[in-house]
C-alpha cells in the first residue's frame, strides 16, 4: 500500500507500546459519576433533573440548549446528589450533575432496530442528536450538526479518523481491532445521513494490523477504502487528514464541507451505530490509561463521568512518583492539577508521567533555525507570531497568521531553544478574542 | 486527593534536539576537514585552529561576564565560530592571526548585538573580512604547499609545455606559486596572458593549456581531496562533503541552501567560466564547486541559522544570490574568491528576503 501524508509535521516517538496490546476491559461500575453540561463545542446543556431525582442509566438529564449543543444522559442509575461546579477534564471547573449510584445499573428501555440501515436520513440524525453524540477525538463538536450541512454544500466523502496520531493513546486502535464491524456499520450510516458516495478510513502505518483488518473487512465494498498514512503528527487534524487522504485543501477559516468532506472519529462512528440501531445514548467510551507512571496500562470501557482517580486505581495505581497528569494526548492534552476530575465524552486518554518527564525546560533565545517553520502544517512562521505576541503587537501576530494556527504544538515540540511557541500563540489567541469582545 | 502535579500548557513532550547538540554536531562535522589539514600541513594547522576556537570561547566568556549575563560558552556556538574563522586562514599565517580574528568575530560580530541569535551577519565571516582588510598580505600571501602536492593542484607542469620554466618563467611561477582560483583569475586577465610570452598567440596558447590542465581529471582529483594550496578548513571538498552528509542526515542543516548555492555556481561556471579560446567543458563546473571556500561556505556558513532566511522560499532566494555573487566576484571581480563576501552580502539582505517571501497559510488563496 502506498502511504499518504501531508506537508510539515513532526515525528514524536509514538509510545503506544505501553497499552497497545491491552484489550478493552470493562471498568467497574463507578459509585458516583459527575456529568458536565459542557463536554462539547457549543452552548452548555440545560439540566432537566433536580437534586434528589431518581434516574436510570441512559436517562436524559440535560438537554441541548440550542442548535449547536448536546444532550447529556445519566451514565449510571441512582440519585442526583448535586448540581454544582466540579473539576472538568480540561483542567478548569464547570457546572456538572453528580449522580450517586444505586449499584444496580437499571437502564432505560433500548431498542434493536432490525432494519436500522434503511431508516430515513432525518430519523438517523434525530437518533444521533437524541443520543448526545459529539466528536470523540477530543474537539467534541455535536455530530448531528456536523451531519447537517447547508443544501449548497453537498458531501461526497466521509472520512473516518482512525489516525490516532497523538503519542501514547491506543483507545481508537483497540476499538478498531475489537469492533471493526460496528465501526464499518457506523461509517455506512454516516454516509447515508449525508448521502455521500465514498467512505474512507484513515489509519497510520504504526497500526499495520488495524489497516490489514479493515482492508479485509472492506473487501468487495466498492465505495469504501482504507487509506494507510505515514506516521506523522498532526495527521489526525481534520484539514491535514483530508489533504492526506483526498488531496483536497480546506480553505482557511472554512469547514471540511467546503470541499465536500465530513470527518468523524472511529469512536464516533461506533457511537453512531449504537445510537441508530439500539437508540443507546452515549454514556460510555474507551479511554487509554497509560504512560510510564501507571502500573497496568489499559484501555478501559468506562462510564462517562467516572472520576479519573477511580480509573487509575483500577489500573493498579501509580508505579512511580507522578510529576504530571495529562487528560488527552501529550501533544494537545491538558495537564491536570489532581485526579479529581472525571472523564468526559472527549476523554481519549489519561497519561501519567514521572517527575523527570514532567520537568519544564527553560526558554532560551531564538536561533532563527526555522525548524518551527519547516514543521508547521499550516505553513506559518510560528517564531514570528510568537514573538509578536510576546512584544504585545497583536496586529502583527494576526497578519502573520495567528488565527490560522490550530495549536497542534509541532513548533514547540521541535524548538531546540525550548521556546514555548504554541503557548505564546495561544496566549495571543486569547488576547485577540478579548480585544474583539472589547470592541463590541 | 492531595497530589500536586505540574500544570503546564501542551505540548507535554519535546524533541531531544537542543542548541548545544546542534552546535557540537556541527563541530563534529568539521573534524574530517581538520584531519585532512593536519595531514597536509602538519600540527601547525591544528595549533592555528585551536587558537582560533579557544580565543573565541575566552572572548565570549569574558564579554558575558562584563555584560553580567549567564556565561553560555558550553553551548558550543563560540567554539564553532572560532573554528570556522580559523578554517579561513592558511597554514602559513602567524599564530596571532586567528586570535585577532576570533576576538573581532565574537566581540564585534556577535556580542555587540546581544549574543547568540541576534547577530545580523555570520561572525566568522565578519572576522575573516576584518583580517583581510587589516592584514591583506598575511591573508593572501605565503601559502604553504601541501605535503604531497603543489599549490595549484597541477601535478606535472611540464605537461603544459615542455620545460615550461624556460619557455615562460611567468607562467611557471603562476602554476607553481598560486592557488587554483588565483591561477584561473590570472588566466582571465588579458594583460597577464599577453605577458606570458613575447608572441601573442603563443601566450594565448599557453594560457589555454594551463586552463585545460587545471580543469582536467588529474588536477580535479587533487582539488577534491584538498591536495592544493588554500585555507586550513576549505581545501578538502571530500572531507567537507563527509561532514555535510552527517549534518543532513542528522537534520541539522537543510538541503535548500547548499543545493541552490552549489547549483547556481555549477550552472554559471559552465555558462560563463570558459576563458577566451577555451570551449565549454563539463569539467569546469566541477572545478568551480570544489575550489576555494565553496564547500565550506555552502554547507557550513550559508546554512548558519541566525543569519539566513526563515522562509523556505527565502532560503532559495538567499542561496541563488550567494551563488550569483560568488561567480560575479570570481569571474569579473578583483578577488580570486568571492564566497565569504557573497554570504556576508546576502546575510544583510536576509530581513528583506524574509519580508518578501512570507508563505501563504495552508488553505489560503494566493493573491
Amino acid at each position: 500500500m502506498r502511504l499518504r501524508t501531508f506537508p510539515g509535521g513532526v515525528h514524536p516517538h509514538d509510545e503506544k507500546h505501553y497499552s497497545a496490546s491491552s484489550p478493552i476491559t470493562l471498568a467497574p461500575l463507578p459509585a458516583k459519576v459527575t456529568i458536565h453540561v459542557s463536554q462539547h463545542i457549543g452552548s452548555p446543556s440545560s439540566p432537566v433533573v433536580a437534586v434528589g431525582d431518581e434516574v436510570k442509566t441512559g436517562q436524559l438529564i440535560a438537554e441541548a440548549s440550542g442548535f449547536v449543543s448536546l444532550n447529556q444522559h445519566a451514565s449510571i442509575s441512582g440519585k442526583v446528589t448535586a448540581i454544582d461546579r466540579f473539576p472538568h477534564p480540561c483542567g478548569t471547573s464547570s457546572l456538572a450533575i453528580q449522580i450517586t449510584g444505586d449499584g444496580e445499573d437499571k437502564w432505560v428501555e433500548l431498542a434493536d432496530e432490525a432494519d436500522y440501515m434503511n431508516l430515513s436520513a432525518n430519523e438517523m440524525k434525530s437518533r444521533i442528536a437524541a443520543a448526545g453524540i459529539c466528536g470523540m477525538g477530543g474537539a467534541g463538536f455535536p455530530t448531528n450538526v456536523k451531519l447537517s450541512p447547508p443544501e449548497d454544500k453537498p458531501i461526497d466523502t466521509v472520512i473516518l479518523n482512525g489516525v490516532e496520531c497523538e503519542p501514547f493513546l491506543t483507545s481508537d486502535y483497540r476499538l478498531m481491532m475489537e469492533h471493526a464491524d460496528e465501526i464499518i456499520s457506523g461509517l455506512k450510516l454516516i454516509m447515508k445521513t449525508v448521502n455521500a458516495r465514498q467512505g474512507i478510513i484513515g489509519i497510520e502505518a504504526n497500526k499495520p494490523d488495524a489497516i490489514a483488518l479493515m482492508e479485509k473487512k472492506l473487501k468487495g465494498e466498492a465505495n469504501l477504502e482504507v487509506v494507510g498514512l505515514k506516521l506523522r503528527y498532526p495527521q489526525g487534524a481534520e484539514k491535514q487528514l483530508i489533504y492526506a487522504a483526498t488531496r483536497r485543501k480546506v480553505p482557511a477559516g472554512g469547514l471540511p464541507m467546503a470541499v465536500g468532506v465530513v470527518v468523524q472519529n472511529v469512536g464516533t462512528a461506533f457511537a453512531v451505530y449504537e445510537a441508530i440501531r439500539y437508540r443507546k445514548p452515549l454514556i460510555d467510551r474507551i479511554i487509554s490509561i497509560t504512560g510510564e507512571g501507571i502500573k497496568k496500562p489499559s484501555n478501559l470501557k468506562a462510564r462517562i463521568g467516572t472520576a479519573f482517580s477511580e480509573l487509575v486505581e483500577f489500573c493498579g495505581g501509580a508505579s512511580m512518583e507522578i510529576g504530571k497528569l495529562i487528560s488527552g494526548g501529550p501533544m494537545m492534552g491538558f495537564a491536570l492539577p489532581s485526579l479529581d476530575a472525571s472523564m468526559g465524552k472527549g476523554s481519549s486518554g489519561l497519561l501519567l508521567f514521572g517527575k523527570k518527564a514532567a520537568r519544564l525546560l527553560d526558554e532560551k533565545s531564538c536561533l532563527r533555525c526555522a525548524r518551527c517553520v519547516d514543521v508547521c502544517p499550516m505553513n506559518l512562521l510560528p517564531s514570528l507570531i510568537a514573538s509578536a505576541v510576546k512584544y504585545k503587537d497583536l496586529d502583527k501576530a494576526v497578519e502573520a497568521g495567528l488565527n490560522d494556527c490550530m495549536k497542534c504544538g509541532s513548533c514547540s515540540y521541535v524548538c531546540p531553544a525550548q521556546i514555548r511557541l504554541v503557548q505564546w500563540i495561544d496566549t495571543g489567541k486569547i488576547r485577540y478574542a478579548e480585544a474583539q469582545r472589547a470592541k463590541k | 486527593m492531595k497530589d500536586k502535579y505540574i500544570v503546564s500548557s501542551a505540548p507535554h513532550v519535546h524533541d531531544k534536539t537542543t542548541i548545544p547538540m546542534v552546535m557540537w554536531n556541527v563541530v563534529i562535522a568539521l573534524i574530517p576537514a581538520l584531519v585532512f589539514a593536519v595531514y597536509y600541513w602538519g600540527l601547525r594547522a591544528l595549533v592555528l585552529t585551536l587558537l582560533g576556537a579557544i580565543s573565541a570561547v575566552v572572548t565570549e566568556a569574558a564579554i558575558q561576564k562584563l555584560r553580567k549575563v549567564p556565561v553560555s560558552v558550553s553551548d558550543g556556538s563560540a567554539f564553532l565560530t572560532g573554528l570556522l574563522l580559523a578554517y579561513n586562514i592558511h597554514a602559513g599565517a602567524p599564530l596571532w592571526l586567528p586570535i585577532a580574528g576570533s576576538v573581532f568575530a565574537i566581540a564585534i560580530g556577535k556580542q555587540v548585538f546581544g549574543g547568540l541569535g541576534t547577530n545580523p551577519v555570520n561572525p566568522a565571516l565578519l572576522g575573516r573580512a576584518f583580517l583581510l582588510a587589516s592584514w591583506p598580505t598575511l591573508m593572501t600571501a605565503g601559502w604553504v604547499k601541501p605535503r604531497t602536492g603543489t599549490l595549484s593542484g597541477i601535478s606535472n607542469v611540464d605537461d603544459i609545455a615542455l620545460n615550461l620554466q624556460s619557455v615562460s618563467p611567468k607562467a611557471y611561477e603562476l602554476v607553481t606559486g598560486a592557488t587554483p582560483l588565483k591561477v584561473v583569475q590570472s588566466l582571465r586577465d588579458s594583460s597577464f596572458v599577453a605577458s606570458i610570452n613575447s608572441s601573442a598567440t603563443e601566450g594565448v596558447d599557453i594560457a589555454n593549456r594551463i586552463f585545460t590542465n587545471i580543469t582536467e581529471m588529474n588536477s580535479l582529483k587533487n582539488l577534491f581531496w584538498g591536495n592544493i594550496g588554500g585555507c586550513i578548513g576549505e581545501v578538502s571538498a571530500f572531507a567537507l562533503l563527509l561532514g555535510a552528509a552527517y549534518l543532513l542526515y542528522k537534520n541539522i542543516i537543510e538541503w535548500r541552501i547548499p543545493l541552490f548555492y552549489v547549483g547556481t555556481v555549477f550552472v554559471l561556471s559552465f555558462l560563463f567560466g570558459p576563458i577566451k579560446g577555451s570551449g565549454y567543458s563539463m569539467m569546469l563546473p566541477f572545478f568551480h564547486i570544489f575550489s576555494g571556500g565553496l564547500m565550506l561556505g555552502a554547507f557550513f556558513m550559508a546554512t548558519d541559522y541566525t543569519t539566513t532566511p526563515l522562509t523556505k522560499n527565502g532560503r532559495i532566494v538567499f542561496a541563488i544570490g550567494c551563488g550569483l555573487l560568488t561567480m560575479v566576484i570570481r569571474l569579473v571581480g578583483g578577488y580570486p574568491e568571492g564566497v565569504s563576501y557573497s554570504i556576508l552580502f546576502m546575510n544583510v539582505m536576509t530581513p528583506l528576503i524574509d519580508k518578501f517571501t512570507v508563505p501563504k497559510a495552508f488553505g489560503r488563496i494566493k493573491k
